[in-house]
This record gives structure tokens, C-alpha cells and sequence, in this order.
């Protein structure tokens, strides 16, 4: 980051966080939450950057029903190198790790996050860990699938032990992030930030890092139970032995389905955050936003058995397990029509983050509709396995999760680099990422409901038009996120200086300079009412004076 | 806030105060804990669910492992934890010689435990009790004796891996109490010491009765 050339530019006269100290060393071992929440924005990417190359081969063999391209083996190593690299290297860190990192402190008036050196190991944790597991997937890559099943994972000739261990640690990165922002948020909240008073994006934050707290640890033990029974052969998932494999499965989806709302509740936080700002209108709703958060977080425990309605459980607990699912939905839709309600009657501004809301609604209500129709014993049974389940969390993780850290990308992106993007590739880039990803996973949905199932590397020659269609849609998705790139690293030098608040955003923390100063804020801030409080008379006055906003 | 930072010389800069920073790090090690409790609550429900599927073998099974070690280790480890809990109070006390001295005696006990527990798992291996398919007990030869052993290995492993591990944090904390850096007025280091101590005991405490006493 190179200090502006204009003399009055704020880049230039303020020491910022990433200007004030330059050395290699002040990177890597820096303590500070926003460097931090950069250096874990250089892995994600990376991580995001791998799973979707990964995508895009496996997508060229699905263009033709035989034998194409790539062998068997090596379309199922890409499968798992696609599912582990998204699911626990970039979508579970990504908004939590990154945005969580650097605006959490900030929004509650802190200085840092509670443990500055646990974060800074949560880093390392992360980097090892992925290293680990990216080595050994490519070394003698694994082929059972992200969700490692028993007994095939245990069984397996290829080398799985890696890659285990890989997401055993990059788990622990989580739990410490997760542990440090709970105590973040109860301890370190600036004088007047009430709970009341927390913007939305800390209570997603916070919801998520309960969940993360509670339900890492018991992938982490799941994860090594398979390791030791792959290396060892103890016999514990093993039927044949007194094991039970569907054991396995129930660990396994008590992490991995509240896995789900980790992803998608810090996405949630961004999509309230900006809908507020772009609406020019306070939060409607605030209470039941925040409060829904913990309700997904809450019932997100209670709704593994949903993945298990073919392993052999019970109709009682089929249908218990479906009722608690379709909760969820309950919690969601609060969720979606207060966001609906915030921008009612505002005055609203189709800026990239926006759009990014806007794609963010349609498909998580899309990906939403489809899963209460999955939670229904009856319809899961011929669904189960099939395209139908991969459109289905392609639309909620890929989907709303992505497009939730889109959103947050180039909503604070002139506050983390004190830059704006330029607006116009901005806006084509999400048309062309919002309809790639329609173009790609809509004939999914179609393939799966004609029986398609997923993970095979040879189909009927009948679902090759939908599955031509599904690869050159994913080839949109990767031009609008290589325009993306382009344009965001472009932007670091050459992009316009931003200023302190180039949204008129009434987020608090748009009241610190872009770049951020090093120690946040130059004295304690204090706060006397909510985030986004845009009927303020002094608010919409900085506006006019400071930005010429005469819509209020 | 400088100014405050010269007075308390362990206020990290970006508390406003030392029970502030306090209030921190014991509710990071309570999230903490219940977050290690969770990692251990995987090998329980597998254990509960494998006892469901084989109960009468698992009870048997149980019978064959040494009551006697384990009952010695359950005392050597509540023990343990009263004299961290003793060295904590005379740290607080102003006493520094006897907080030393039961800190390392605290680290003596848990050398004991170790001990007493690798002899136990020689006696184990000498009557054939291995994991898995490394199983050879003659007296015990029914399905399911084998996943009750590799359950037993498995958890007493982990929870060993938690004792070096606490035997490690409380060595540091001997460094800390030993140069003056953890001191009567500041004790929170050791405070967190013997929180984590006190984890692995009471894991240990649900271990015992759930390896040791089933019928």
C-alpha cells in the first residue's frame, strides 16, 4: 500500500495500520486484529481461489457421459479437494476470520480483539493446518467426499490421514477465533455499547462464535476417531466388529450441519449491515434480528438427524429431526422480510454491495425453499444423493455465504484499504457471478430431480444438455470472479481515495479513518445509540455537508 | 491509557483495566474449558452408544481392567487438585516458598499419575488387552470385549495427553510464581493454571466410574 500522491489525501497524512510499521516481521508477527484479518484474507483467497480451479476441471469431465478429460480416481480426489478446500478453508473461516476479525473490535469500540496472541495462533493454526491438507491431497489425494464416510473413509487405498489432520487444526483455528470474539464482545465493548446497541454484524458474529465454540470440538474428535482407525484399524466405525458407522454420521453432522450456520449467520451480519446503510433507513426490526440469530444458532443443533432419513433411523426421529429443520426456515424468514422491511420506503442505492444483497436474497430463499422441501422425510428419500441436495447447498453456501462475503468485500473494502473499486465493473461482475451461478446449479436441481445422483463420475447420455449447461455457467462464475480479482488489486493502487465514509454509512465503523489507524480510535469512543441510526438530524447533516447527499 | 499502562505493568494496552483483563481471561478459559469438554464429549457418546449395543460384554470386560490402579489415580488426581488449589490460595496469601512448593507438588503428582497409569497399561498388555484387532485376552473372547478396550485406550490416551499438557501449563506457571511475574495482587495466570487443572480431573472423574465401576 503505497501512500497516495496527493498532498491532502487522508491515505497520506494518517498513520494507518498498514503503513505504520513495514517490515516482514511486523507482518507475521503482528498482534494487531486488522493485520491479522488481512493475512487471513490472503489465505482464504487462495484457499477459494484452489477449490474453484478444482471445480472448473471437474465441471470440463461432467461435459461428457464417459470417460473424459480425467481419470475416475482423479475426479474423486477433485471432488474431496473441492469440498474440503471450500467448506473448511474457505467458508468457515471467511467471514468470521477475515470481517469478523477486523470490524468486530472496531464496531464495539475496542482496540483489538480480547487475545491478540491467540488470534495471531489461530492464524498459524489455519496456515498449517490447510498446508497439511492441501499437501496430502495432492500428495496421495483422498477420495471419499468433504464428508469422509464411514466405512469407505476408513478403507480407503488412498492417503486420508493427512487431510484429517489438516481439519483437525484448521478446527482449532476456529475455536480460537470463536473463543476470542465471545470474549470480545462480552469484555471489551466500548462505555453506552449496550447488548442493545450492538450492530447486527456483532450478533451474527457472536451467534456464530458460539457455534463454533460447541460444535468444532466434536469434529476435531470425529475427524481423529477416523484417522486412528484408518492408520490403526481399531474397528471403531467397523460393523463387522460391534462398530457402527452411522456412529459416524451422527458426529459427523453435529458439527457439520451447525458448520452451515457458521458459514451463512456472519453472512447475515454483512447482508444487515449493508441493507441498512444502502436503505439510508434504521434497522426495522433490530431485536428480532439479532435474536434470530441465536435462534439458528440454537436450532442448529437439533437438526444433524435431517442428513441421516436413509441411514437406517427411525420414522419417529425422521419426522422429529424434519419439524426441527423447517424451524430453521422459521428463523430465516424473520430474518429475510425484516431486511425486506429495512429497505421499504428507504432510499435505496443499487451500489455492488447492495446488488450483492439483492443476489444474496433471491438465492437463499431459493436455496431456503429447496431445504424445507429436503427437511420433508418424503421428498428426501428419492432426493437423497442426488444433483438435487448439491444445487440445494450450493445455493445456501455458495450462494448466500458467498455472496455475503461479496457484499462485505466492497462494502468495507475502502475502509480496510482506504480505496473505493471502480462502481461500474462492480455491478457487471455481480451480474456475471449471479447469473453463472443460476446458469450453473438451476439445471442441477433438474438433474437431480430426474435422478442424477451426485459424485459419479459417468452418467446417461440423456443428462448431458443440463450438464453442458451446468459447465459453461461455472465458466461465468470464474470470468466474474476473475474480473472481481482484477479489479480489487487494481483498486489497491490505482482505485480512487475514499475517505473516511464514502457510503454516508451511520455504521460505527465508519467513524475511523480508511485506512484504519493503527490503535482503531485515538481516544475511547462513546456510544449513545444504535448503528444505522439514520433519523438523526446531526447524521443526515455530515451527510449533506461532507458528501452533497441531499436525499434525506 | 499510557499513563495506566506504566501503573500496571500486566495490562496489555487494549484493556482499560487490570479486572477488566481479569474478567477476560477467566471467561476465555471457561469457553475454553466447556470447548475441551466437547472434544472429549465425542469418545463419551461413542462410548455410550457401543455400552447400549453391548452392555453385558462391556461390564464384563470392565471387570478385567485393575480397580485398584484406577481407584490409586483417582486419588492421586483429587489430591492433586486440592494441592493447586493450596498453592493458588497461598500465592494470593503473600506466601510465595509454599505456593512454589505446591505447585511442584502438584507437577509431582501428576508425574505419579502418569506413572501409575503407564504401569497399569503394562499390566493390560501383559494379559493380551490391546485395541482393536491387537486384542488377545484368552479369559475374554466375545464381540464387542475389543471396542470396550479400544474406548478404554483411546480416552485414558487422550486424557493422558491432557495431563502432560496441564503439567506443562503448570510449569509455566512455576516459572511465572518462581520470577516474580505472577505475584500476590496478580495471580490470574496461575488462576487459569489450576482452572485447566481442575479439567482434567473432573474428566478424569467421569472416566473412572463410566472404564472402572460398570456392572
Amino acid at each position: 500500500m503505497r501512500p497516495s500522491s496527493e498532498p491532502n489525501s487522508p491515505v497520506y497524512h494518517q498513520p494507518n495500520y498498514l503503513g505504520h510499521e513495514t517490515s516482514v516481521r511486523s507482518w507475521l508477527l503482528t498482534h494487531d486484529h486488522k493485520r491479522i484479518a488481512i493475512m487471513f484474507l490472503g489465505g482464504v483467497l487462495t484457499a477459494f481461489f484452489a477449490g474453484g480451479v478444482f471445480a472448473l476441471v471437474l465441471r470440463i469431465k461432467l461435459l461428457v457421459p464417459g470417460k473424459f478429460f480425467i481419470s475416475a480416481l482423479a475426479y474423486n480426489r477433485l471432488f474431496t479437494l473441492h469440498g474440503v478446500t471450500m467448506v473448511f478453508l474457505f467458508l468457515v473461516p471467511a467471514v468470521p476470520s477475515v470481517f469478523g476479525n477486523f470490524f468486530l473490535p472496531i464496531m464495539i469500540g475496542a482496540q483489538d480483539v480480547a487475545f491478540p496472541r491467540l488470534n495471531l495462533l489461530s492464524f498459524y493454526l489455519y496456515v498449517t493446518g490447510a498446508a497439511i491438507a492441501l499437501f496430502g491431497m495432492i500428495w496421495n489425494g483422498a477420495d471419499t467426499g468433504w464428508t469422509f464416510y464411514t466405512p469407505y473413509s476408513t478403507t480407503t487405498p488412498t492417503d486420508i490421514v493427512p487431510v484429517l489432520l489438516g481439519v483437525f487444526l484448521v478446527g482449532f483455528s476456529s475455536i480460537v477465533t470463536g473463543v476470542n470474539f465471545i470474549v470480545t464482545v462480552h469484555t471489551l465493548r466500548a462505555p453506552g455499547m449496550t447488548w442493545m446497541r450492538l450492530p447486527l454484524f456483532v450478533w451474527g458474529s457472536y451467534a456464530t462464535a458460539v457455534v463454533q465454540v460447541v460444535a468444532t470440538p466434536v469434529l476435531g474428535m470425529t475427524v481423529l476417531l477416523v484417522a486412528v482407525e484408518h492408520a490403526f484399524d481399531f474397528g471403531i466405525f467397523d460393523p463387522a466388529r460391534g462398530g457402527d458407522p452411522v456412529l459416524f454420521e451422527h458426529l459427523f453432522w453435529f458439527y457439520s450441519h451447525p458448520a452451515v450456520y457458521i458459514m451463512i449467520l456472519p453472512a447475515m451480519g454483512v447482508i444487515s449491515e449493508v441493507v441498512a446503510c444502502f436503505s439510508r433507513k434504521n434497522p426495522f426490526g433490530y431485536e428480532a434480528i439479532a435474536f434470530s440469530s441465536l435462534g439458528i444458532g440454537f436450532v442448529g443443533f437439533l437438526t444433524w438427524g435431517h442428513h441421516l432419513f436413509v441411514s437406517g433411523q427411525s420414522t419417529f426421529d425422521a419426522g422429529v429431526f424434519g419439524v426441527l429443520s423447517m424451524l430453521v426456515a422459521v428463523f430465516s424468514a424473520i430474518k429475510v422480510f425484516n431486511w425486506v422491511g429495512i429497505m421499504y420506503k428507504g432510499s435505496v442505492s443499487f451500489k455492488t454491495p447492495l446488488a450483492y444483497v439483492f443476489g444474496f436474497l433471491f438465492l437463499f430463499v431459493f436455496g431456503g425453499m429447496t431445504g424445507v422441501a429436503l427437511a420433508t422425510v418424503l421428498l428426501d428419500v428419492p432426493w437423497h444423493d442426488t444433483y438435487f441436495v448439491v444445487a440445494h447447498f450450493h445455493f445456501i453456501m455458495v450462494g448466500a455465504s458467498l455472496m455475503g462475503f461479496l457484499a462485505a468485500l466492497h462494502y468495507w473494502f475502502p475502509k480496510m484499504f482506504g480505496r473505493m473499486y471502480p462502481e461500474r465493473f462492480g455491478i457487471a461482475a455481480f451480474f456475471l457471478v449471479f447469473l453463472g451461478f443460476l446458469v450453473t446449479f438451476i439445471p442441477q436441481f433438474l438433474l437431480g430431480n430426474a435422478g442424477m445422483p451426485r459424485r459419479y463420475y459417468e452418467y446417461p447420455a440423456h443428462f448431458q444438455p443440463l450438464h453442458v449447461v451446468s459447465t459453461v455457467g461455472s465458466w461465468l462464475l470464474g470470468l466474474g470472479f476473475l474480473l472481481i480479482l482484477a479489479y480489487l488489486v487494481w483498486s489497491l493502487r490505482w482505485g480512487e481515495i475514499a475517505g473516511p465514509n464514502p457510503w454516508g454509512s451511520e455504521g460505527f465503523e465508519w467513524r475511523t479513518p480508511s485506512p484504519v489507524g493503527p490503535e482503531n480510535y485515538d481516544e475511547t469512543p462513546v456510544f449513545t445509540h444504535r448503528p444505522h441510526a439514520y433519523d438523526l438530524v446531526e447524521a443526515a447533516e455530515y451527510r449533506r455537508r461532507e458528501l452533497g447527499d441531499e436525499r434525506d | 491509557m499510557t499513563e495506566a499502562t506504566h501503573l500496571e505493568p500486566h495490562l496489555a494496552h487494549h484493556y482499560q483495566s487490570l479486572a477488566q483483563q481479569t474478567h477476560a481471561a477467566r471467561l476465555g478459559m471457561w469457553v475454553f474449558l466447556g470447548s475441551e469438554a466437547l472434544l472429549f464429549a465425542a469418545l463419551f457418546t461413542g462410548l455410550t452408544v457401543y455400552r447400549t449395543l453391548n452392555g453385558s460384554v462391556f461390564a464384563l470386560a470392565s471387570q478385567h481392567l485393575s480397580v485398584a490402579f484406577g481407584t490409586a489415580n483417582t486419588f492421586v488426581l483429587i489430591t492433586s487438585s486440592f494441592t493447586v488449589v493450596l498453592s493458588l490460595h497461598f500465592l494470593q496469601a503473600g506466601r510465595k516458598g509454599l505456593s512454589l512448593f505446591f505447585l511442584v507438588f502438584t507437577i509431582a503428582l501428576a508425574c505419579a499419575f502418569l506413572t501409575i497409569k503407564a504401569f497399569e497399561w503394562l499390566h493390560d498388555f501383559s494379559e493380551g488387552i490391546f485395541p482393536g484387532p491387537y486384542y488377545a485376552q484368552k479369559e475374554l473372547q466375545l464381540p464387542g470385549a475389543a471396542m470396550f478396550y479400544t474406548f478404554y485406550y483411546l480416552m485414558t490416551g487422550l486424557h493422558g495427553l491432557h495431563v502432560v499438557a496441564g503439567m506443562g501449563v503448570l510449569a509455566w506457571c512455576t516459572g511465572l510464581v518462581a520470577r516474580g511475574d505472577c505475584h500476590a495482587g496478580y495471580e490470574t495466570p496461575l488462576e487459569l493454571g489450576a482452572m485447566y487443572w481442575h479439567l482434567v480431573d473432573i474428566i478424569w472423574i467421569f472416566l473412572y466410574p463410566l472404564l472402572y465401576l460398570i456392572t
